[in-house]
């Protein structure tokens, strides 16, 4: 395969995977489904865009700005709707959501639902994939700290959490706000990348696409974020061969692994050094006590 | 546990495979490539546009023009003695999609020209990477200004259109509704949530006023909204001559129903997102009298002959894009015999000052902006349920 073809889904995978963590924080790590994430990303977008063209900022303070501005707005927006329990946030989301794009889609200071060209081209993956290695830092140390153990306390049991003393609201709103940053950079290398962003990319299909990737990854999993992004953005690109059923290919492969993984690929594991050596030694127990039952179940 | 790690290898192996198919297809293609390449007996030309999603009906009709006409040329002996094949992708109306789906064909697919897309969000998204790969495109029905020239007004090199753009059809419908229909006050129902119908609403709305005419009502709707009887209620309160509606066929069929309904006798007017035979099929009555501007009449003798081959071949009517699509490939025949090489920036030096007589009308080439300088634009009327040829009509 040629290079810059290569290069450019890699790219893509990229921003995919930057907006792919922080809902991962969301609703992997915290419980809390978000089929808005796509809002977040647009305002992270036009928020970059405008520091950067209209303000002549430089590209990664810009990006900062950018995260800021949908991290903000996702404070504003969980202040009103993090109350809200299970389902009912959920769909607060996709509300939000699809109320940005429409705002969007009639601001003309922005290009309105025409769309906004000329934007400065920065994005390249030499800056895309030094972002994913910071978000993927920031994220795994954030998870393994104390406040990512509360957040995991509130996904498995929220009543119980409160009652030994964590603050719910709090954390919710802190990983949201996170989450929606990560968004908003994703967004901002988005803009960036094509020179060219509409209300339009940010649809309800993007959240939704977001949301896919994290559960097919595996909630409560980091790796599986990282495969699932980079799997699941591929994918319609190695199927094209297929024209007119790629879509429907993409589709199966996907029911195909929800049924016959619905934890996810990783399902809530992580690739690290232990995990790959623990895994190779339980192989290797299997080959070679072929009739031990049970006792090794974890 | 054992059970678990069975079907993760399982999933893994599959995953694999899946990926390892699709490099070793893809590699052996590109070195059958670089074998044509040397030996230069075929031209390729890519074309993306819609084959899913809400416009698959017009990417379809698009390809399969594309894929007739090249057979046919083909069959007469190929252009330059050389064969050629079209690769045509699907970017399901996603300018992301569009990005990929050009970068591929101009990297791995190592195509001259790309026809398409039909939507101007893709045309534009797509201009960087022509820039880098110095590969020309020709879009079918991408009618927002910004397509062919960047935001300081400086020409794009290397994206060209066959249609008139939106400043021009706002620009057709504002002159004939005030200068030849006489019509001073005017109504407008438009998609706030779309880029086509914002810019032919804003560019309407300026050229009627300044020919001295009135908006009476401004309404908005959403894609995919289904009643219009808030909007259009406000508008009969207006009381205008005419209703301007510049959107696409389903949405037309449905307000269009709808106005009757509620009493409104204006004279119903639309851009060329309307003609389909959908459109006469859901609204053949309330359509009745109305105008629309249209890229060319379609009972020009010189069109039959398309429309009876296409229609031949796929058993599927022809739509709108279909015909553009056409004049976009004649455009590139044109280019590439002119430039006697298939070389990507020599086509594309061609193609600046190509013309050539197209289905829609003569095609000549502006090398400033990049668009079909003066093409005149059809005016249909609909009667008897039936799309009837008014005139050619042209604005200042």
């Amino acid at each position: 395969m040629d290079w810059f073809y290569v290069k450019g889904i890699l790219i893509l995978s990229g921003i995919n995977l930057l907006a792919v963590l922080g809902l991962s924080l969301l609703t992997g790590f915290t419980g809390l489904f978000s089929f808005g994430h796509a809002g977040f990303m647009a305002i992270g977008a036009y928020v970059t865009a405008s520091m950067s063209i209209k303000f002549g900022l430089p590209f990664i303070p810009s990006l900062m700005i950018g995260a800021m501005g949908a991290a903000l707005v996702s404070l504003f927006i969980g202040r009103w709707t993090l109350n809200l329990k299970g389902d009912y946030f959920c769909i607060a989301t996709l509300g939000f959501g699809e109320a940005i794009r429409l705002i969007l889609d009639n601001v003309q200071y922005f290009g309105g639902a025409r769309g906004w060209p000329g934007i400065p081209l920065y994005t390249n993956l030499t800056n895309v994939l030094i972002l994913n290695i910071i978000g993927v830092v920031i994220l795994v140390n954030l998870i393994r700290s104390r406040h990512g153990r509360n957040m995991k306390a509130i996904r498995e049991e929220e009543l119980a959490s409160q009652i030994i003393g964590i603050n719910v609201f709090k954390y919710k709103m802190t990983s949201l706000a996170i989450s929606a940053a990560y968004a908003g950079v994703a967004g901002g290398l988005l803009a960036h990348y094509t020179g060219f962003i509409q209300p339009k990319m940010f649809q309800l299909i993007k959240s939704t696409e977001l949301t896919i990737i994290v559960i097919f990854g595996g909630l409560g999993s980091i790796s599986g974020s990282i495969i699932g992004a980079i799997v699941l953005t591929s994918l319609p690109e190695i199927l094209r061969a297929f024209a007119k059923w790629r879509l429907v290919i993409y589709g199966m492969a996907v029911i195909f692994i929800m049924i016959t993984r619905p934890q996810g690929l990783m399902g809530g594991y992580e690739i690290t050094y232990g995990n790959i050596k623990k895994l190779v030694s339980r192989i290797f127990s299997i080959f070679n006590t072929k009739k031990t039952l049970g006792g090794d179940k974890q | 546990m054992r059970k678990n790690i069975f079907v993760l290898a399982l999933i893994a192996l599959l995953v694999l495979g899946l990926i390892l198919t699709g490099c070793t297809t893809n590699s052996t293609d590109t070195s059958s490539e670089e074998n044509e390449a040397e030996g230069s007996d075929t031209i390729k030309i890519g074309w993306i546009g819609s084959l899913t999603g809400d416009q698959a009906v017009w990417g379809t009709c698009e390809l399969n023009t594309v894929k007739m006409l090249i057979e046919e040329v083909n069959e007469k002996g190929g252009w330059l003695g050389k064969q050629v094949e079209v690769i045509g992708y699907d970017t399901r109306g996603d300018a992301m999609e569009a990005v990929n789906a050009v970068r591929r064909l101009t990297s791995q697919d190592k195509v001259v020209a790309i026809v398409g897309p039909n939507a101007s969000g893709q045309a534009i998204a797509i201009s960087s990477v022509l820039e880098e790969m110095k590969v020309s495109n020709i879009a079918t029905v991408a009618t927002n200004p910004k397509v062919t020239i960047d935001e300081k007004g400086n020409t794009k090199p290397f994206n060209f259109r066959v249609c008139f753009i939106d400043p021009y059809q706002g620009a057709v419908a504002a002159g004939y509704a005030y200068d030849v229909l006489g019509f001073e006050k005017a109504a407008v129902l438009y998609d706030v949530a779309d880029d086509y119908s914002q810019g032919l609403t804003e560019f309407f709305e300026k050229y009627f006023i300044e020919k001295g005419g009135e908006i009476v009502a401004k309404e908005g709707f959403k894609f995919g909204d289904v009643d219009f009887r808030p909007q259009l209620s406000k508008i009969k309160e207006a009381n205008p001559e005419v209703v301007f509606m510049p959107y696409f066929f389903k949405e037309v069929a449905l307000s269009a129903n709808q106005a009757r309904e509620l009493g409104i006798d204006a004279v119903l007017m639309g851009g060329d997102g309307w003609p389909s035979d959908i459109l006469l099929e859901m609204a053949a009555d309330a359509v009745e009298g109305s105008y629309f501007v249209n890229h060319l009449d379609f009972d020009d003798p010189e069109v039959q002959d398309f429309k009876a081959t296409y229609t031949a071949k796929y058993n599927l009517p022809v739509e709108l894009n279909g015909y553009l699509a056409y004049d976009a490939i004649k455009l590139l025949e044109k280019a590439i015999l002119n430039a006697g090489s298939s070389d990507s920036v020599a086509i594309r030096d061609a193609l600046e000052t190509a013309k050539v007589q197209g289905i829609t009308g003569q095609i000549n080439i502006s090398k400033e902006t990049h668009n079909p300088e003066g093409k005149e634009a059809a005016i249909i009327k609909i009667i008897d349920g039936k799309y009837v040829f008014q005139q050619k009509y042209s604005a200042k």
